[in-house]
C-alpha cells in the first residue's frame, strides 16, 4: 500500500478546533502532527484588572471545564494573598468540582467517545431480549429491560430508515474496527439517551451553590452562597437535601450504568490495550483537598511524577521545573526561540508564519511551525496528564482505593498493569476515577453537614478582601487536577492589579507539538505508537486515540506577556 | 454539546403529526406551548393560538456552527428546562450540522455541512455560537483549513435568518475586550443582509433560544428586539426590577459583605457589587437549570453578562455601582439605608417598599413559570 498523507479537520466530538495530520503506510500511522487552530489572547485581556475578578475571566477559557479555571484562579489569588478559606467553602468547592468530574466524564464516554466504539446502525440487528439479559447480567439498573431496549431499537430503526441521520450522518458505520455484538451496541445506545437526561439533573448541584451552569459563580476567600438553615434565600435544609439527592443519583448512574458499560465494552477491545500508549512520563498535580489546599498530604488524588512508565516509584513534582517551548508554535521569544521559559518568565508574542487560509497541509512549512499550542515540558520532557496520570501516580503512591480498583479492572479484563499504557488504558482510567469520586462525594457532603450541625456555617473569610490590605507585590500559584489533567495558574499582583497571569493547561500538555529536540507531544506520540489506520478515508482509529484524551482546545491555547507589556502586533509573513 | 433526540422530524410531516408518532402526550405539548407563550410575554389567551400554529408547522432545517468560543453556550442549551418534552424545539428541528456532536469528522463532516446547506438553501435557520475574528485576515480561528469568518459568510449566505447565541456571537465577548488582540466581533458585524437576533449572555439561558425558535415557527419571523438586537420578550426587563431581592433593596436591607448577617438573611447584594440595576436579562424570571436557582439567588452579585462590553464596563465586579435610582422611591441605596437608620422617614420608605414589593410580585406572577418536576431521589426512569 502506498504512503498516504491524511488530514482530519475538524476533529469533531471535542471542545474547540483541532486538526490532525498523519502519514500512514501499510495500514499503520508513521507520523503525526496535532494543530490547534484557535487563539483568543485571554490572559493579555486580564492584565491591569482586579485580581478578585480573575476567576470570571479565566472561567471563560472553557465552558465545558466550566469549574476548573475558576477554582484554579481563586486558589492562585488566595495563595498570593495568603488567604485560608473556611472548611465549609473547601467542601463546597470539592462537591462542585467532583460533580464536574462525574458529569464531564460520563458525557465524554457516551456522547463524545462512545460512537468510536459503538456502531449505532448495528444495534438494529440486536435481539432486545438478549440485550436485556446481557445488561441485567452486568447491572441492576432498572431500565435494563426488554421493553425499554425494544423501544430504543424502534426509535433507531425509524431514524435510520428515514434517511435523515442528522448528527449521525456520514459516520463510519459498518467499519471493520467496530467489534461489539449488536446487543451490546443496543445497550450502549439506550444508555447514551439516558445519559442526556441524567447530566441535566445532577449538574444542578452547581446551580444550588453557584447560581447557574455553565459558568457558576466563585469568590476569592470562599463561596458566596451563605448558609442559613432558617432562611428561604440561602443554602438551607431544602437545598442541602436536593444536593444530597443529586449526589446519590450521580453515584447510581456511575456505578450501575457507566462503570459496567465501560468494562463490558472494553472486554471486546482488548487489542486497544496495546495501541496508542505514547508518552511514558506522567504528571499529576493532585486534587480534592480535605483540609487547606496548602496541606498537600490531604489531597485525595496524590501529587507526583511517573518517569518512563515505571510505576514502582513516584517522583516529587516541582512546579519550578515547568517550561514552555515554541519551536513549532506560532510565537516568538525575545531571547531566542529555542529556549524554554518558566510561566513566571513566560512571553507570548504571537507570530503567525503558516500559509494563508484556505490551506491543505500545515506541517510541511519550512520553519516547522504548525500550531497555536505551545509545548510545555517538565524537566525537558513531554508529560501526559489526565485520568491515567492520576491513576498511575495514585497506584504508585500506594493509594488504597486506587489500587483496589485497578486490581479489579485488571482481573476483570485479564490484563497486566502494562495494559494501562494505551488508548484503552486512558479510557478505563477515566471511568475508574469517576467511580472513586462518585463515592467520595458522600464523604464531602457529610463533612459539610456535620460542620453545619456543629454550628459552623461560615463560607467566606473577609481577610485580605480589601485591596488596601494587600502587599505592594504578591505572586501566587493555583493548581488543580482537572478532568483533563494537571492545571496551573500563576498570578503576579502589583499595586492591587494583575500584572501577569499565566495558565498551563491539561490540553496544552497533551496536544503540545514537537520541541527543538524533536520530542513529540502526547497526542502525536500516541498516534505513532503501534497505531493502525485501516482505511484512510474513514479514520476511525485516529478518533479513538484522540478522543481517549478528551481534547479541550479552547483550554489549550492562551497567551500572556509576563513582561507586562501588551502585545498588539500579529505578524503574518 | 447539544445532542438531539434521535427520532427525527420528517420533512413532510407537520409537528402535530410528528409528536403523535413520537408518542408525546397532547397535554404535555399544550403545557409546553403554555410555557413558551408565557416566556414570549404573550397573554394566556395566545396559548391555543401558539399551539395551533405549532401543530401545523413543517420541519425547518437548522445549521449550527461554532466559531471562536468556549463551547459554554452549547453546554447551556444542553441543559434546557424541560426534560419531559425533551428540548422540544431544538430536538425537532433537523440539526443538520453540529460540530461538537457529529459522528463524522474531517472531510466527512464538511461534506455533511455542504449537503445540508445545498438541500435547504435560502430556508434554513443558522445558529451561531462564537465570534468572528478579523485580525490578520482571520488566522486566529480556522476550521477545516478555512477561517471562521469565511465559514460564517458562507453559511449565512443561504440562511433565512440567523440566531446569534451567546455573548461571543452577540458582540465578540471576552476576546473582544480590551485590548482585543484578535479583532473579535459579533455575527452582525459580518452578516448585514439577513435578520440577526442576539441571544445575549455568557452564556444565555437555554430556554431563551428555545423560545426564539418557537417564535420563528409560530409567527414566521424573528421576535421583536431592542436596539441591540436582543429579543424583548427576554431582555426587555432589568434584573433589578424583577429581582427576588428587590424588596430588600427598597427596604434598605443589604449584605454589607459576603457571609455577613445580611447575606445570611438573603438580603440585597447591591453593596457587594451587583450589576442588576444596569443589566437587562431574563435570569430572575426564567431562572437557571430547570429553574433551580440563579446567580443572585445563590448569593453572588450579577456581573452583567448580557450587556455589551461587560468585561470592561461592569468591572471591577465587586465595586458598588454609583447612584442606582430606587423603584418607587427616588433614593440611592445609601440614602435609603441612612434614612432608615435615622428613623426619620422610615414609614415612608416602608410604604414605598411595600408598594414596590406588590408591583414586583404582580409582574412576576404574570410571567410565573411552573416548577420543573423532579423526584426527591432515586434514579429517574423514562
Amino acid at each position: 500500500m502506498a504512503r498516504t498523507k491524511l488530514v482530519v479537520d475538524p476533529i469533531t466530538r471535542i471542545e474547540g478546533h483541532l486538526r490532525i495530520e498523519v502519514q500512514s503506510e501499510n495500514g499503520r500511522i508513521t507520523d503525526a502532527w496535532a494543530s490547534s487552530t484557535q487563539f483568543r489572547g485571554i490572559e493579555v485581556i486580564m492584565q491591569g484588572r482586579d485580581p478578585r475578578d480573575a476567576w470570571a475571566f479565566t472561567q471563560r477559557i472553557c465552558g465545558v471545564c466550566t469549574v476548573v479555571h475558576a477554582v484554579a484562579s481563586v486558589r492562585a489569588v488566595e495563595d498570593a494573598l495568603d488567604i485560608v478559606i473556611p472548611p465549609n467553602a473547601n467542601m463546597i468547592r470539592n462537591l462542585i468540582h467532583g460533580m464536574q468530574f462525574i458529569q464531564d466524564h460520563v458525557m465524554h464516554f457516551y456522547h463524545l467517545h462512545a460512537l468510536d466504539w459503538v456502531d449505532v446502525v448495528s444495534a438494529l440487528k440486536a435481539d432486545p431480549a438478549a440485550a436485556a439479559k446481557l445488561a441485567q447480567s452486568l447491572s441492576p439498573w432498572p431500565n435494563n429491560s426488554e421493553p425499554r431496549f425494544r423501544q430504543v431499537q424502534a426509535t433507531v430503526k425509524r431514524f435510520v430508515e428515514s434517511g435523515q441521520l442528522g448528527i449521525f450522518a456520514n459516520g463510519y458505520w459498518g467499519h471493520p474496527a467496530y467489534k461489539l455484538p449488536p446487543e451490546a451496541n443496543l445497550m450502549a445506545v439506550s444508555h447514551y439517551l439516558e445519559g442526556l437526561d441524567w447530566q441535566r439533573d445532577v449538574i444542578r448541584l452547581h446551580t444550588v451553590f453557584g447560581g447557574k451552569n455553565p459558568h457558576p459563580n466563585f469568590l476569592v476567600g470562599g463561596m458566596a452562597s451563605a448558609i442559613n438553615l432558617g432562611d428561604t434565600q440561602t443554602i438551607n435544609a431544602e437545598s442541602l437535601s436536593q444536593v444530597h439527592a443529586m449526589i446519590k443519583r450521580a453515584r447510581e448512574f456511575v456505578e450501575q450504568v457507566y462503570w459496567p458499560d465501560l468494562l463490558a465494552i472494553a472486554s471486546f477491545y482488548k487489542d486497544w490495550a496495546a495501541i496508542g500508549g505514547g508518552t511514558r512520563d506522567f504528571l499529576a498535580c493532585g486534587e480534592f483537598p480535605e483540609n487547606d489546599i496548602r496541606e498537600l498530604d490531604s489531597l485525595y488524588f496524590p501529587r507526583g511524577i511517573i518517569r518512563g512508565g515505571d510505576i514502582s516509584k513516584v517522583h516529587p513534582y516541582d512546579p519550578a521545573q515547568v517550561a514552555e517551548f515554541i519551536h513549532a508554535s506560532w510565537y516568538e521569544y525575545a531571547g531566542g526561540n529555542e529556549k524554554g521559559l518558566h510561566p513566571y518568565e513566560g512571553q507570548t508574542t504571537p507570530k503567525y508564519t503558516g500559509p494563508k487560509p484556505p490551506w491543505e497541509f500545515l506541517q510541511d512549512q519550512q520553519d516547522g511551525k504548525y500550531t497555536w499550542m505551545k509545548a510545555p515540558r517538565y524537566d525537558g520532557k513531554p508529560m501526559q496528564v489526565g485520568p491515567l496520570a492520576r491513576i498511575l501516580v495514585g497506584f504508585a503512591s500506594g493509594h488504597e482505593d486506587i489500587r483496589a480498583l485497578a486490581k479489579e479492572v485488571m482481573d476483570r479484563l485479564q490484563v497486566g498493569p502494562e495494559a494501562l499504557f494505551s488508548t484503552l488504558g486512558r479510557t478505563a482510567a477515566r471511568g475508574m476515577e469517576s467511580l472513586l469520586i462518585a463515592r467520595r462525594m458522600e464523604h464531602w457532603y457529610q463533612r459539610l453537614v456535620d460542620r453545619i450541625k456543629s454550628g459552623d456555617t461560615s463560607t467566606w473569610t473577609g481577610k485580605a478582601w480589601e485591596p488596601g490590605s494587600w502587599p505592594k507585590q504578591a505572586q501566587g500559584y493555583g493548581f488543580l487536577d482537572a478532568p483533563r489533567g494537571a492545571l496551573g495558574h500563576w498570578v503576579v499582583i502589583e499595586d492591587g492589579k494583575i500584572k501577569n497571569y499565566q495558565c498551563v493547561v491539561p490540553s496544552t500538555w497533551n496536544c503540545s507539538p514537537r520541541d527543538a529536540q524533536g520530542q513529540m507531544g502526547p497526542y502525536e506520540a500516541s498516534l505513532t505508537d503501534n497505531h493502525p489506520l485501516v482505511d484512510p478515508k474513514r479514520p476511525l482509529e485516529i478518533l479513538r486515540t484522540i478522543h481517549s484524551y478528551d481534547p479541550c482546545m479552547a483550554c489549550g491555547v492562551h497567551v500572556l506577556d509576563a513582561a507586562g507589556g501588551l502585545i498588539t502586533e500579529v505578524t503574518v509573513q | 454539546m447539544y445532542i438531539p433526540h434521535p427520532e427525527p422530524w420528517l420533512a413532510d410531516e407537520t409537528l402535530g403529526e410528528h409528536l403523535e408518532r413520537r408518542g408525546i402526550d397532547r397535554r404535555d405539548f399544550v403545557k409546553f406551548c403554555g410555557q413558551m407563550t408565557v416566556m414570549l410575554g404573550l397573554g394566556q389567551s395566545m396559548i391555543p393560538k401558539v399551539a395551533e400554529a405549532l401543530q401545523q408547522v413543517k420541519r425547518p432545517s437548522v445549521i449550527w456552527i461554532s466559531l471562536m468560543e468556549c463551547t459554554g453556550c452549547t453546554e447551556s442549551v444542553l441543559r434546557s428546562a424541560d426534560p419531559s418534552i425533551g428540548d422540544l424545539v431544538l430536538d425537532l428541528v433537523s440539526l443538520d450540522f453540529q460540530e461538537n456532536l457529529q459522528a463524522a469528522a474531517g472531510h466527512e463532516a464538511e461534506a455533511a455541512l455542504q449537503a445540508a446547506m445545498k438541500e435547504n438553501y435560502g430556508k434554513y435557520i443558522l445558529i451561531v455560537t462564537g465570534s468572528a475574528s478579523l485580525a490578520e485576515d482571520g488566522i486566529c480561528c480556522t476550521i477545516g483549513g478555512r477561517t471562521a469568518n469565511e465559514v460564517l459568510r458562507e453559511t449565512a449566505a443561504g440562511a433565512a435568518a440567523v440566531i446569534a447565541v451567546g455573548a461571543c456571537a452577540h458582540w465578540g465577548n471576552i476576546q473582544a475586550s480590551k485590548p482585543n488582540l484578535v479583532g473579535a466581533v459579533g455575527v452582525s458585524e459580518i452578516v448585514k443582509d439577513k435578520p440577526v437576533v442576539n441571544i445575549a449572555g455568557c452564556p444565555p439561558i437555554a430556554d431563551t433560544v428555545t423560545a426564539t425558535v418557537v417564535h420563528w415557527l409560530t409567527f414566521g419571523r424573528l421576535p421583536d428586539t431592542d436596539s441591540d438586537g436582543r429579543p424583548l420578550f427576554a431582555y426587555g426587563a432589568r434584573i433589578h426590577d424583577m429581582c427576588s431581592k428587590r424588596a430588600n433593596f427598597d427596604a434598605g436591607q443589604f449584605a454589607e459583605s459576603f457571609d455577613d448577617e445580611g447575606a445570611r438573611k438573603g438580603w440585597c447584594l447591591y453593596k457587594v457589587g451587583c450589576k442588576g440595576p444596569a443589566t437587562f436579562s431574563p435570569c430572575p424570571i426564567f431562572l437557571w437549570n430547570e429553574r433551580t436557582s440563579w446567580p443572585i439567588g445563590a448569593g453572588h452579585p450579577c456581573i452583567g453578562c448580557t450587556e455589551r462590553q461587560f468585561w470592561d464596563n461592569m468591572t471591577p465586579f465587586y465595586a458598588r455601582m454609583p447612584n442606582v435610582p430606587g423603584f418607587g422611591v427616588e433614593s440611592t441605596a445609601d440614602t435609603i439605608g441612612l434614612a432608615l437608620a435615622a428613623g426619620a422617614v422610615a414609614g415612608v420608605a416602608a410604604h414605598a417598599a411595600a408598594t414596590g414589593v406588590h408591583r414586583i410580585r404582580e409582574q412576576r406572577r404574570a410571567r410565573e413559570l411552573p416548577v420543573v418536576d423532579r423526584p426527591p431521589e432515586g434514579p429517574r426512569h423514562g
